[in-house]
């Protein structure tokens, strides 16, 4: 399939001005400055302990930035209730440890935020649910429980979850680091195909495969700063920054 | 795009926080409307209730074993002189008085044993014959009997040395049952599963008391002719049967939470049954739950409370027996509350240690 | 097509000591024969015991009238009736406070473990210490402190204390006003019938209503219900006539006589066994809450739950869960706890149970009659907590 990436000068959804955060004291984000654009596709990579999970949990106000300005589809984050809602309203966010809720039936994990939040009916709740179940190609588990399904199948029902409140952008946070090895294509398979369908997406992840077919943009982040942003090829083929260069050659080494 | 030239960014210190003392303030005691109602009723309530309280207890109280100026200073101050003067009865029931030192010593070394267990230094094989040594010397101190000590009857010992005695010796004596009886319960055979199963869930089923009754009236019956039993092995007996099933749940409880790959090690390097429970499970097994085993010996301190029922007088029974005195039975109050510190120390000490244990046992089995 | 496979070959009982199966019968044979031996030995002892301090045994006395007055009881006992009433009024007198005990505990225990968790940090201060208080004393003598308030603190029963009209509160006991029943009082409990199923019938309303269109209605259908069962409990009151004759406890020379009373003995039972009950509660509860994972939250956050649905839908389901069986066993606690009426003199069934055995010397009868009536109590929460347990278990692989 094709990717084509955003027309250049489009709006940008994520604006990270000179951001900074602490956890105590450390400095986990430092100045950090990005931009992105409608219908990028943004992959970070970086040691861990880098910020990057951190970074793109500022997005959806699940962390609290200290410094600087954030803004996403033009609302300013803050301690502003009102703004937070509707922000997560636009994101949705795909977890490292799925966090679907046990107690509750596939089918009700994805109708739950659309009739307590979009206030649907349950009948039309439903059907979108089905819809993405389908769009994942998992809908025949829809009255199944979490924990009777394989670690991929409860991924893959966690990005269909994400995606019945129609977000505007999709954030993975590791999504495919709990997997063992085998699943880990079935989850790429659907995030590839929902970069297609032009979303949003931020994505921390170490598969550089997916990295290299997908992504607009692939930034390198350490310590608290991006050190290094590039188009996938340049980024891969022709890192410039040494430090990029020295991570580059251990992940890619086997 | 082009990529910029990199500059590192050193650390910096994060900005004072804009929150002063009056935000920490507000987000801690004034955080909404509920929360505010909740916090004034509080502050209330302390205006209302300490100042009194205080004056009672400390201000006007009366420290002296001095009846008649209790009794001016009643409603107005508390009378510690109950404590002044009924304290050794409290503390040592009937025993002799003369001979007092005899349980002041022995309730020491028990203490002083009890903290030396707590270390973890000294888990060692020698710490059992520590035990065992410090038993028969509370046992002979407290009987006497013995180089030139007069002999003390059983049903005299009370107090403090009482309660510290029920509660470590059926801890102690209940273990090696417990262990049984839990691996018992585990048993593939089901003739012993199902004995051991019987035992637990019945003794878990009725109260303490009921034991304590059935020990006290039954047990003699079921002794041969002319045999007879004292009534402090009696009421150990009681307690050691109802604190090892519980303690036999909490050690099961250990076992099924060991991973079963260890048995399978195990038994594929060809070791016996009872090779395998002693050297392999029980070591594991025991330490996963030692904070557990230390709240059972937390509820067998204040259980012993119920001996009073069956005529010992342990330190809750030497009480009431303290204040039997119509003189001074005005002063219940101040003599519960001189008892009641004695326990709660005692017990939220045991139960700080074996919250502790329980943050730093784990750390030697996670990956650092 | 496949010739049909050879019957299995029969197998072999090894007589070996070398055979685990042969290894586990002798286990457990000498096990039991041991066990055999035992019981004989003692029972033997027990008979000749028995013999020579002339007590007899055989459960027929529970036939014969008790002979002794009991303090208070739900229903009228006279000393002439048999033991075995003697023993459902211990057994009454029981489960009267344990399980307004249990109630009561709950609710105090749930409200101080959610306060342990509060953010007011006097709330969770003044709960801690709670905890702490009741869990480090002995219950017994924790009974004994509230003993000694009700019968020595409050004033006696020529002037007692009047917290509401009516009702009065001293040394000896608790006495307040009790409606008398007449015909006209069924008009109030069909009202109150017909009120409980307009609270469902406004519950299922407003969860359709919120099915079908999204929305739900603007007064919460809580408040509605509430209200339809106030409302159709007077008017079937009305209906019935209005009758409103109460008992009044009355003043006389000596006493209070009327209206429905409690004495000192039960109030300081339930009271104990609720305060030191809700502390344990209070851990159980708080433990529970806690025991949700971090994740749950944050992936409710990130859909944009609302913090009340968000509570309702997904922390107090996966909370319950882990709550429910330890809180069965405080509740089994709490009625093994009820026992120690016996140091407060308060007739439950333990203190009847001692009582009969003094009078009549049939120890081994007694003593097991109250054991085996805690242990069905206790097998019976048991089960019950079972059945439960397996209804909402997470379902896995």
């Amino acid at each position: 399939m094709s990717i084509t990436p955003p027309a250049p000068n489009t709006p940008a959804v994520i604006e990270f001005s000179k951001v900074n955060k602490w956890f105590a004291d450390f400095h986990v984000l430092r100045d950090i400055d990005l931009s992105v654009a409608r219908g990028e596709r943004i992959v970070i990579c970086g040691p861990s302990g880098s910020g990057k999970s951190t970074l793109i949990r500022c997005i959806n106000r699940l962390e609290e930035h200290q410094t600087g300005c954030l803004k996403v589809e033009g609302v300013e984050l803050s301690d502003d209730v009102q703004a937070i809602e509707s922000v997560r309203r636009q994101v949705g966010m795909v977890f490292q440890q799925f966090n679907l809720f046990p107690h509750l039936t596939v089918l009700d994990n994805l109708t739950l935020a659309p009739m307590w939040v979009g206030k649907l009916p349950k009948a039309q709740a439903e059907e979108r649910a089905m819809q993405q179940l389908r769009r994942v190609r998992i809908a025949e588990q829809a009255h199944k429980y979490p924990l009777q399904l394989s670690g991929g199948q409860q991924q893959r029902v966690a990005i269909a979850r994400a995606l019945c409140l129609t977000p505007k952008i999709m954030l993975f946070d590791e999504p495919t680091s709990a997997l063992d090895p085998e699943m880990i294509n079935e989850v790429l398979e659907v995030m590839v195909e929902l970069a297609s369908q032009g979303i949003t997406m931020v994505c921390v992840t170490h598969e550089m495969g997916f990295a290299r077919q997908v992504a607009d943009r692939v930034i390198f982040m350490d310590e608290g700063q991006i050190v290094e942003q590039n188009t996938a090829a340049a980024f891969f083929d022709h890192p410039q920054n040494e430090r990029t260069q020295d991570f580059l050659s251990k992940i890619l080494a086997h | 795009m082009h990529p910029a030239v990199f500059i590192p960014i050193a650390a910096r210190q994060p900005p004072s926080p804009a929150l002063g003392a009056w935000p920490w303030i507000r987000r801690h005691f004034f955080d909404g409307l509920a929360n505010s109602l909740l916090t004034l009723l509080v502050l209330a309530l302390l205006v209302v209730a300490l100042p009194p309280l205080l004056n009672w207890a400390l201000v006007h109280a009366v420290v002296q074993a001095d009846n008649a100026a209790c009794r001016a200073a009643e409603g107005v101050g508390a009378c510690w002189g109950v404590v002044a003067e009924k304290g050794r009865l409290i503390l040592f029931g009937r025993y002799p008085y003369e001979e007092q030192w005899r349980p002041l010593i022995a309730s020491a070394l028990l203490v002083l044993l009890l903290i030396v267990s707590c270390l973890r230094r000294v888990w060692r094989p020698a710490l059992a014959w520590a035990w065992v040594g410090v038993f028969t010397v509370f046992y002979g101190l407290m009987k006497g009997d013995l180089a030139g000590l007069t002999a003390v009857d059983t049903e005299r010992w009370g107090g403090l040395p009482l309660t510290l005695l029920l509660s470590s010796v059926s801890l102690v004596v209940a273990f090696p049952l417990a262990i049984l009886l839990a691996l018992g319960r585990q048993s593939q055979l089901p003739a012993i599963r199902t004995l051991c199963v019987i035992f637990i869930e019945f003794v878990r089923g009725v109260p303490l008391i009921s034991v304590l009754f059935m020990v006290s009236f039954i047990l003699p019956l079921l002794m041969p002719q002319g045999a007879k039993i004292d009534v402090l092995v009696r009421v150990l007996i009681g307690m050691t049967l109802f604190t090892a099933a519980y303690l036999a749940e909490v050690i099961r409880g250990g076992l099924q939470a060991l991973p079963k790959g260890q048995m399978e090690a195990a038994h594929s390097l060809g070791l016996g049954y009872w090779q395998i429970q002693r050297k392999i499970v029980l070591p594991q097994a025991l330490r996963l739950v030692v904070p557990a085993i230390v709240n059972t010996f937390i509820g067998a301190f204040k259980d012993t409370s119920l001996v009073t029922i069956v005529s010992l007088y342990d330190l809750t029974g030497a009480l009431q027996l303290a204040l039997g005195d119509a003189d001074w039975r005005k002063f219940f109050i101040e003599g519960q509350l001189f008892v009641a510190a004695i326990y709660f120390i005692a017990c939220l000490a045991m139960s700080r240690y074996s919250q502790w244990l329980e943050g730093h046992l784990n750390t030697g089995t996670r990956r650092q | 097509m496949i010739p049909p496979a050879p019957p299995p070959p029969p197998r072999s009982r090894a007589w070996s000591w070398r055979s685990q199966a042969f290894r586990g019968w002798v286990y457990q044979f000498l096990t039991l024969a041991l066990l055999v031996l035992a019981v004989t030995y003692l029972l033997s002892n027990t008979f000749a015991n028995m013999r020579t301090r002339g007590i007899q045994s055989g459960f027929d006395f529970f036939l014969q009238p008790a002979g002794f007055a009991i303090g208070e009881s739900l229903f009228e006992f006279d000393s002439a009736q048999g033991y075995w009433v003697a023993y459902l009024v211990g057994l009454s007198n029981t489960l009267r406070v344990a399980l307004l005990g249990i109630a009561l505990a709950t609710v105090l225990g749930s409200l101080i473990g959610i306060g342990r968790l509060s953010n007011n940090l006097l709330v969770r201060g003044v709960c801690a210490v709670q905890v702490e208080l009741t869990r480090n004393i002995p219950l017994l003598l924790q009974l004994f402190m509230w003993y000694f308030v009700m019968t020595e603190l409050l004033p006696p029963i020529e002037a007692p204390l009047k917290p509401m009209a009516n009702v009065f509160f001293s040394k000896n006991g608790l006495q307040y006003p009790l409606p008398e029943w007449s015909a006209g009082h069924w008009g109030t409990v069909l009202g109150l019938l017909a009120g409980a199923l307009a609270w469902r019938a406004w519950l299922h309303r407003a969860h359709r209503q919120f099915e079908t269109t999204g929305h739900q209605p603007p007064v919460p259908a809580h408040l509605t219900g509430l209200a339809s069962l106030l409302l159709l409990t007077v008017f079937g009151w009305l209906a019935g006539g209005a009758p409103s004759a109460l008992s009044v406890p009355e003043v006389t020379e000596i006493n209070l006589v009327g209206g429905g009373a409690v004495t000192p003995e039960y109030l300081t039972l339930l009271i104990g066994l609720t305060i030191y009950t809700s502390g344990y509660i209070a851990e159980v509860v708080r433990s529970g809450i806690q025991s949700v994972a971090y994740g749950q939250h944050e992936a409710a956050q990130a859909l944009g739950l609302p913090r009340s649905a968000e509570l309702r839908l997904v922390q107090l389901p996966q909370a319950l869960r882990v709550i429910i069986p330890p809180l069965t066993s405080q509740y089994l606690n709490l009625i093994k706890n009820s026992s120690l009426a016996v140091a407060v003199g308060y007739p439950d069934l333990i203190s009847i149970s001692a009582t009969s055995l003094n009078q009549t010397g049939r120890a081994i009868e007694c003593i097991a009659v109250v054991m085996l009536c805690y242990l069905t109590l206790s097998l019976l929460t048991s089960a019950g907590m079972n059945i439960y347990n397996r209804r909402v278990r997470l379902e896995d692989r």
